[in-house]
Formats: structure tokens, C-alpha cells, sequence
């Protein structure tokens, strides 16, 4: 008897030992990316100047006098995501409204597939067909010399934020107590009065954290955008060819050298500080959900 | 990309000093004496450095890989560095061969250097099918690239606004593009993509578009100008009358004997057998 219960303890150890290992991966990972990033990105803005870096309105990296402002790439990024959250969020949220509280089970089913499918498609599909239809066909809607621009690039990404945004909606929605509808519902309130005043309010911070999921989606993107935006350094303007922060490194890391490529690198963290500020916006979302739902 | 060259070159540095150190009776090929004639079936061995323009890369890189894959024997190093550089190189017997995408000038010709080209660089510039135009100056098309003349009627097409397609900083499409017309840093890109591929597909989707692209890879979806009125092709740009070109030239020391291995590498490179490998990295072999 005793022995058993010593070798099952041994045996735990070991899958304890094992399963801790395995975080460590993931830890290890992200420390040795934070490290590398944050080493490689500091040297060009000492050398540039934070102030210069940052607030600098023009980029030209391969010029004689090379100019490294970044004011044009955060900008865009911001107004990109921004714009991407403004057309995404509206129809995801009532589309994860409809599909967990009105749509018929059949319909649902068939909306939820196509809603995964969505996540699944790869970003440089997404990417090809805005190139091919979304870019010429802005330039035929607006009368535009180039359809490239800031708002084939936000179009593209509010479409890309769509399933994120959809999915953790839908399943706050469902997490929703019947009780709290059941309630209302006796009380004489309306179907959509108890969606929309008892049960949104009450998943209200898991939708949050869905839009906040959104954010970080959209500034993340790189391959999208960089066939659709035009890639110029402009300041944003909402029909002009814009750069954002990740394709400014996509576009010029392959052929980088120097102090070129280690701005590359400080953009890259840049962005990172980014998401990462996004990263504790959700947990700070979700830590609330749970304290919530206590 | 760099560095990965720099420890590549290190590493063949240190691995000839050690076969120097271990040396029998065959003397490692990078020495320069002229050793005594071998059966061509001898292995060759030793290395080739070559060191220079940055816009050679895939050329030069093509080249080196396919040589060491008939001669394993033989490292094979590229220093991108840049054709001035790679100039200083040779002629300072740093490297074998320098590289350099421009011809050499009197003066450096005058200090004991001698080229050969070995392909040239075209560059087609690309407007859709649609558009009327079909025919622009080197001047013209400079003035379009710095925003002096911004709408199509100005060099008889239709009354639109250019739309300015290039490529990425540090392209060497781009550099040379530029380099050429006398345009560096003075480009007003609305578009700037990452491969020739995007600007092609670009250019072809928009009838008042124009691009630039290695002539090699200019499709039937696009419209390649003729400038000055000679059109982009092999034939124009190898006797020079197709004006949107520049050389890629291989550098050598005059009085200064090759290593075997670098000789055979400068032979093979020059030669119609290398003239498809130079086509698919994108330039027009001279020899060929």
C-alpha cells in the first residue's frame, strides 16, 4: 500500500517537473524575445535621439543625410487601428448578439462556421485580394489617381478583426445567466430590450476584452497592409499611401545594413511596447470579468 | 545578411590559414604563384573573395552557387560592401575580385585596375497596357520621378495624375533605377513595394501608373516603354543604346596573377555558360 502511494508521488513529481518544464518554454521565449528586442532596439534611438525617433516627421533611411522619424509610422498605426475598430466593432458586436441570443440554430451554425473560416484565412489572402479588387476599386469609387491608402488598409483590417471580435462576444453573450433573461423577460420587457439592457450590460467586460483583442489584431497586421497601403512615408490622410509601423520593418529589413537596420529594430520595439500595453489592457478586462462573476 | 557574410569570410579566412599551416606538397590555390598546368580533372581547391556592390547580390550570389556546386572543393565569398568599396578592395588585394554595378573611371583604370563586364543591368519602366503613352525621354521620366511633371497629358497621354510605383530603400532595383536617372533621394513614391512581382501587378491594375522593374522580369500584363525611342530589350541593352542600364563589371588588378580557383571562377562567370543563371538573377549576361 505504501509503496504504491510512494511511487504514484515519485510519478506525480515527475509530471509536475515535466508540465513546469514545458511553461518554461513559453516563458523562456518571450524573455529572450523582450531581451533581444529591447538590446537591439536601443542602440539607433541613443544614437538617433528618443525625441528625434518618436516625434521625427520624416523617414528617409538609405538617403545621404538619413532622417529616422517614426511620427509618420505610429500615426498611422494609431489611425489605422482606430478606423479598423470603428467599422469592425459595431458589426461584430451586433453580429455576436444575433448569433448568441436571436439567430435560429440552423442559421447559427452555418454563421459560426463561416465566422472560424474567416479566422482561418491566412492574412496574405486577405492581403491579394485587397491588392486585386479592394485597391482598384477605391480608386474607381473616389476618383482617385491610386487606390493604395490608408483606407484600403483600415477596410482590410476591420474585416480581418471581425472573427476575434465575434468569437469572445459571443461566448460573454452565452455566458450570460439565463436567469438574469428569464427575469426580465417575466418582468414584461421586450426580447431585444432584455438583449440589449440585461444581457450586453452584463457580459459588458468580456466584450471589452473582445475589442481590446481587436486593437491588438490590427496594429499586429503586416502582410495585409503592406500590399495594400502603399508603403510611402506620408503622414496619414485617409486616401494617401500610408506606412505603418509593422510594414516600415517588413518593407526595409531584407535589405537593412547598419544604422538603417537597428532603427528597423528599435520600430520593432516600439510596436512592441504596444502590444504589450494592449496585453494589460485585456488582462486588466478579463481580472475584472472574473472578479465580476464572483 | 551582413554579418552572415562577414563570419562566412572569417570562417574561410581561418580555414586557408590552417591549410597553409598544414600544407604537403600541393600549395593551397590561394597562393598566387602560377602553379604548374594540372589535368583537367584535378580538383580544384582554395577560395575566391570577391567584395563590392550590393546590387550584384543575386548575380554574384547565383554565380558563387552554382560554381562551388561543380567545385566543392572551392569557398566562395561575397562582401557586400559596395562597388566603391569592393574597388578600394581589389585594388588594395584584400579580395580576388572586385565588384563593382558601374564602369570603372579613368582614373581608376589609370591606377592599374581593368574591367570586365559581366552582364548588365536593365531596367524596363513599366506602364500599364491601357495607357496611350509608349514612349518617354530619360529626361522626361526623371522629371516624372521628382514630381516636375505630374499628369500624363504632359508627354501626350490622357489627362491623369501620375501614380509614382517603386520599390523599397535598399532595393537594388531601385538603386540603380535611380542611380541612373539621377534621381536619388528625389523620388515622390506614392507606392513603394517590396518586389518586383507587387510592382508589376500594381502597375498593370492601374492605367495611370508607372514602374520600374528588372527587364528580365517584365510581363505581357504590363507595358515596357521604349526611351528615347529605342526599346527595352537584350539586344538594346547589350550595345548600349537602351539608355536605363549600367553595367555589373568584375574588377581585377592588372600584373596580379589569380589563384587558380579565382581564375576558373572569373572564367566560368564570364562565360555563355553562365549566361542563363545571370538571366534568372534578373540581368543580361554579356557573354551569351
Amino acid at each position: 500500500m505504501k509503496k504504491a502511494k510512494r511511487s504514484r508521488e515519485v510519478l506525480e513529481a515527475a509530471i509536475h517537473g515535466v508540465f513546469l518544464l514545458l511553461g518554461l518554454i513559453t516563458v523562456g521565449c518571450v524573455l529572450a524575445i523582450t531581451v533581444y528586442l529591447v538590446l537591439s532596439g536601443i542602440p539607433a534611438i541613443r544614437e538617433i535621439g528618443l525625441w528625434n525617433f518618436l516625434f521625427g516627421k520624416e523617414w528617409a533611411s538609405t538617403a545621404a543625410d538619413p532622417k529616422f522619424g517614426i511620427l509618420p509610422f505610429l500615426l498611422t498605426s494609431v489611425y489605422g487601428t482606430a478606423g479598423a475598430i470603428l467599422l469592425g466593432v459595431p458589426v461584430g458586436f451586433l453580429t455576436a448578439v444575433y448569433l448568441a441570443k436571436a439567430a435560429p440554430p440552423k442559421l447559427r451554425a452555418a454563421l459560426s462556421g463561416a465566422v472560424s473560416l474567416l479566422a482561418g484565412i491566412p492574412s496574405v489572402v486577405y492581403g491579394l485580394v485587397g491588392m486585386m479588387v479592394l485597391v482598384p476599386g477605391i480608386r474607381k469609387l473616389f476618383g482617385l489617381p491610386d487606390g493604395a491608402s490608408l483606407l484600403a488598409g483600415i477596410l482590410v483590417l476591420a474585416v480581418m478583426i471581425l472573427p476575434s471580435i465575434i468569437k469572445v462576444s459571443v461566448t460573454a453573450l452565452e455566458a450570460v445567466p439565463p436567469e438574469y433573461e428569464d427575469a426580465s423577460l417575466a418582468l414584461g420587457a421586450t426580447k431585444e430590450e432584455t438583449w440589449f439592457r440585461v444581457s450586453v450590460p452584463a457580459a459588458r467586460s468580456g466584450i471589452a476584452a473582445a475589442v481590446v483583442l481587436g486593437v491588438g489584431r490590427a496594429l499586429g497586421e503586416a502582410m495585409a497592409v503592406i500590399m495594400v497601403s502603399g508603403n510611402a512615408p506620408n503622414m496619414p490622410s485617409l486616401f494617401e499611401s500610408v506606412r505603418f509601423l509593422t510594414t516600415a520593418v517588413a518593407s526595409e529589413m531584407s535589405y537593412s545594413s547598419g544604422l538603417q537596420r537597428q532603427a528597423l529594430f528599435s520600430i520593432a520595439l516600439v510596436l512592441y511596447l504596444f502590444i504589450l500595453l494592449i496585453n494589460a489592457a485585456l488582462n486588466y478586462f478579463l481580472k475584472r470579468d472574473k472578479e465580476g462573476g464572483k | 545578411m551582413k554579418k552572415f557574410w562577414t563570419i562566412l569570410a572569417s570562417a574561410t579566412l581561418a580555414l586557408t590559414l590552417l591549410a597553409g599551416c598544414g600544407s604537403s606538397g600541393n600549395a593551397p590555390a590561394s597562393s598566387a604563384a602560377s602553379s604548374a598546368p594540372s589535368g583537367g580533372d584535378t580538383e580544384l581547391t582554395g577560395s575566391v573573395a570577391t567584395d563590392g556592390s550590393t546590387s550584384m547580390k543575386s548575380v554574384i550570389g547565383a554565380l558563387g552557387e552554382s560554381f562551388q556546386n561543380a567545385n566543392s572543393g572551392v569557398t566562395f565569398t561575397y562582401n557586400p560592401t559596395g562597388s566603391g568599396s569592393g574597388i578600394q578592395a581589389v585594388s588594395e588585394g584584400r579580395c580576388d575580385i572586385g565588384l563593382a554595378s558601374r564602369g570603372l573611371k579613368d582614373d581608376e583604370k589609370s591606377s592599374g585596375l581593368t574591367e570586365t563586364v559581366l552582364a548588365y543591368d536593365g531596367i524596363a519602366v513599366v506602364v500599364s497596357p491601357e495607357n496611350p503613352v509608349s514612349d518617354l525621354t530619360i529626361e522626361q521620366i526623371a522629371d516624372i520621378y521628382t514630381g516636375k511633371i505630374t499628369n500624363w497629358s504632359e508627354v501626350g497621354g490622357n489627362d491623369a495624375e501620375i501614380v509614382l510605383i517603386g520599390r523599397e530603400a535598399g532595393s537594388g532595383t531601385r538603386d540603380g533605377f535611380e542611380s541612373i536617372t539621377g534621381t536619388e533621394e528625389a523620388c515622390q513614391y506614392r507606392q513603394e513595394l517590396t518586389s518586383t512581382g507587387d510592382v508589376i501587378a500594381t502597375v498593370s491594375q492601374n492605367p495611370n501608373a508607372i514602374g520600374y522593374a528588372s527587364l528580365s522580369a517584365v510581363k505581357e500584363s504590363v507595358k515596357a516603354l521604349s526611351v528615347g525611342g529605342v526599346a527595352p530589350s537584350e539586344d538594346t541593352v547589350k550595345d548600349g543604346s537602351y539608355l536605363i542600364q549600367r553595367p555589373f563589371v568584375l574588377v581585377t588588378k592588372d600584373g596580379v596573377t589569380l589563384s587558380p580557383a579565382a581564375q576558373a571562377f572569373f572564367d566560368y562567370a564570364t562565360s555563355a555558360e553562365a549566361a542563363p543563371i545571370i538571366a534568372q538573377a534578373g540581368a543580361v549576361a554579356a557573354n551569351g
